[in-house]
């Protein structure tokens, strides 16, 4: 299939209609954002497979259906509706529907933990000082779509030294009631030696079809802490299309962890910057497929400054038809000496036409470094298979075992205990019998 | 339960009869005959390439062997009708020369679903975590050891000696009938070999038998077997009692390889 350009005319024509309607009472620096944003991608189109980053992925299907700007929604849920999707009753909580904030829904804090669209106006300084600042838009289309339609989505921003125990809720619902499309947009702040952790999640009330387009960007100040995870189980008809881009001060650590199992086809750019000394990163990451699903993870660490370190796994579990892409790109500039960077990606296929490609890409400009990676596609290890029988364990749960050992490796890692449970409930579902 | 009874009057635990068995086209064992009963404890000895992991993993009931000819009854049932699982739930245990490493299953989980598994087939109630728990603390109780290995996913990351003790420890929970240990001393210092060895004393039995595979003698300085069989070129070429170890240690094999069929 190929992209039409008039996909490209039409959104345009679409932001042109909301930047003088909806959008018109911006401050001028939002404006002027919104404007170059709007610019590039009517630059750029969309991404063809012929472009490198985008080998292996076709937004055809998101180019040629016609998707309406989604609108605030007629019914608000009741907190009944999506209790389902809750992790804690207690604590901070920001809820969107179709990318548009929820006070009913929510529980705030101040100018904190608060909307996007709130903190637009009233923390305009600390959010002109950051947004837009860290998410590449220059090569990267959707970012920059995203950017031109930048009006709501979760603040969070955490002064110096300041702890949030409880881990902070950010969700994103759908009603697929139409095909619409929202373009979330998420800034987390931690100034120096702030600590908090953050679940963002992508899911919808219903199975229809829409669109979502997110970037998110998370500043961690120096010897800052952020564990930040994100889980995305949106409708099997959904385009998930999502830039998360973190920022690291000196001595910060950063743990991100991301899921994936829902979407028809699903792009996520990763990225990380190491800017400051000593800091330590962790990015932990499962996609689980099946039938004709289609998750492409691209993920970029730039160790920037020296003694950094950074630790990458993925695992793929893949069934049916479907199809997981993973790159991994590290970067190693010039001077970022004692770097220790370490990636994997193990690729499980339950089918044989599921299809998996892992493309590791180191580019390592210094030479006193520690780089390893490497790589796995194949089918449940034979091996294993009989160990498990040869202790009384039948075939069919032992397949289900190791399968769910694959995706259990990548959700131990995570500290908050009922995400996991609610993760590994869906695992467990998915691997249950049909 | 009938036919326990250690000595020559009862059925044999195990009666392995004129077994031949071919990996990828070749023929590595060229008629084995073996009877093993209740309580006892038998080595098998060897060089290397003469067939002993391959009886051991044939007997578990490995899917890469090929059986050409000949029997094996366990419990006067076909054991090679048998699929591994089955085996393992009627009793047979096969420690691994080369244990496998499970991502993401702690070891305690793996032990809870192994002895679940065994215990639905024997029609007890399976235990739940902390019940599991309780149980496991007993077995570690009883062959002294602690529960480091426990929390951290099957063999990963374990040492070469973790690996071996880990497969006494699932031998401990599992509590087989047949206990076949393939090489279990290979790779063990001095101090991990005279652990594992111990265990096994502790765990020696009346109802529990043994076919230790072991290539070296200096494990059965600490099991004392009942029986030594010698494999060579896919035959027993010798069997005896635990002198045979010794004379062995100090002879070598050569001396049985020239066509020397003892038995």
């Amino acid at each position: 299939m190929a992209v039409q350009t008039g996909s490209v005319e039409r959104l345009v024509g679409s932001y042109n209609a909301w930047a003088t309607n909806g959008a018109s009472r911006a401050p001028t620096w939002l404006k002027d954002l919104r404007e170059s944003g709007i610019a590039r991608f009517g630059d750029l189109g969309f991404p063809t497979m012929k472009q490198e980053a985008w080998r292996f992925t076709s937004v055809a299907p998101i180019a040629n259906a016609s998707f309406e700007l989604a609108h605030p929604p007629a019914r608000i849920p009741q907190l009944e509706d999506i209790r389902s999707f809750l992790l804690f009753e207690a604590g901070y909580r920001l809820v969107f529907i179709d990318g548009f904030f929820q006070p009913s829904l929510s529980t705030p804090f101040f100018d904190d933990i608060q909307s996007l669209a709130h903190v637009l106006t009233h923390r305009q300084d600390l959010v002109r000082q950051h947004l837009g600042q860290y998410a590449a838009t220059q090569d990267r289309p959707f970012s920059a779509l995203n950017t031109a339609f930048v009006s709501d989505g979760a603040f969070v921003h955490l002064p110096a030294k300041a702890t949030i125990a409880e881990p902070i809720q950010l969700l994103f619902l759908s009603t697929g009631g139409k095909p619409v499309v929202s373009h979330p947009r998420n800034l987390v702040v931690l100034e120096r030696e702030a600590r908090a952790s953050i679940v963002e999640t992508y899911a919808s009330l219903s199975e229809g079809p829409y669109w979502t387009n997110s970037v998110t960007e998370v500043v961690v100040g120096e010897a800052a802490r952020v564990d930040y995870h994100r889980v995305q189980r949106d409708s099997g008809r959904a385009y998930h299309v999502a830039a998360t881009q973190t920022h690291q001060g000196r001595d910060s650590t950063v743990n991100l962890h991301t899921v994936a199992f829902g979407a028809a086809l699903a792009r996520h750019d990763i990225g990380a910057v190491m800017a400051g000394p000593g800091g330590t990163l962790i990015l932990n990451g499962l996609y689980l497929l099946a039938a004709e699903q289609h998750a492409d993870h691209h993920t970029t660490i730039d160790h920037a400054a020296d003694h950094c370190e950074s630790h990458e796994y993925f695992n793929g579990v893949l069934d049916g038809h479907s199809r997981g892409v993973f790159t991994g790109r590290i970067i190693v500039r010039p001077g970022a000496q004692k770097t220790d960077s370490k990636q994997t990606n193990n690729n499980l296929l339950l089918s044989t036409d599921a299809h998996a490609d892992s493309q590791p890409q180191l580019e390592i400009y210094a030479d006193d470094v520690k780089c390893t990676h490497g790589s796995t596609v194949g089918p449940l290890d034979p091996r294993a298979l009989f160990y498990l029988q040869s202790r009384g364990v039948g075939e069919h749960d032992a397949r289900r075992l190791l399968t769910y050992g694959f995706a259990a490796e990548i959700l131990g890692r995570m500290d908050v205990a009922p995400l996991r449970a609610q993760l590994d409930a869906i695992v467990r579902g998915r691997l249950a019998e049909p | 339960m009938p036919g326990r009874g250690k000595g020559e009057e009862g059925r044999a635990l195990l009666e392995v009869k004129g077994l031949r068995v071919a990996v990828a086209g070749n023929e590595i064992l060229k008629g084995v005959d073996l009877a093993i009963r209740d309580g006892e404890v038998h080595a098998m000895m060897g060089p290397n390439g003469s067939g002993k992991s391959t009886l051991a993993q044939v007997l578990a009931g490995h899917p890469a062997y090929t059986v050409l000819a000949g029997s094996a009854q366990y419990e006067g049932k076909d054991l090679l009708d048998m699929k591994p699982e089955e085996r393992a739930r009627a009793g047979v245990f096969l420690a691994f020369q080369y244990p496998v490493e499970i991502r993401g299953i702690t070891n305690s989980y793996f032990l809870r679903s192994a002895l679940n598994a065994l215990r639905r087939e024997r029609g007890e109630p399976e235990l739940d975590p902390i019940d599991f728990l309780q149980f496991l603390e007993q077995k570690l109780k009883a062959i002294g050891w602690d529960d480091s290995m426990m929390n951290r996913p099957v063999n990963e990351g374990f040492s070469g000696g973790e690996k071996k003790r880990n497969e006494i420890l699932q031998l401990a929970v599992l509590e087989p009938r047949l206990a076949i240990l393939d090489e279990t001393d290979s790779g063990l210092d001095i101090d991990a070999l005279k652990t594992v060895a111990e265990t096994v004393n502790r765990l020696r039995n009346p109802d529990r038998a043994f076919l230790i595979v072991t290539h070296y003698q200096r494990l059965l300085n600490y099991i004392t077997p009942d029986v030594v069989h010698v494999l060579a070129d896919g035959r027993i070429v010798k069997s005896g009692g635990p002198e045979l170890a010794q004379e062995l240690e100090a002879r070598g094999y050569d001396w049985l390889r020239d066509g020397v069929m003892v038995s």
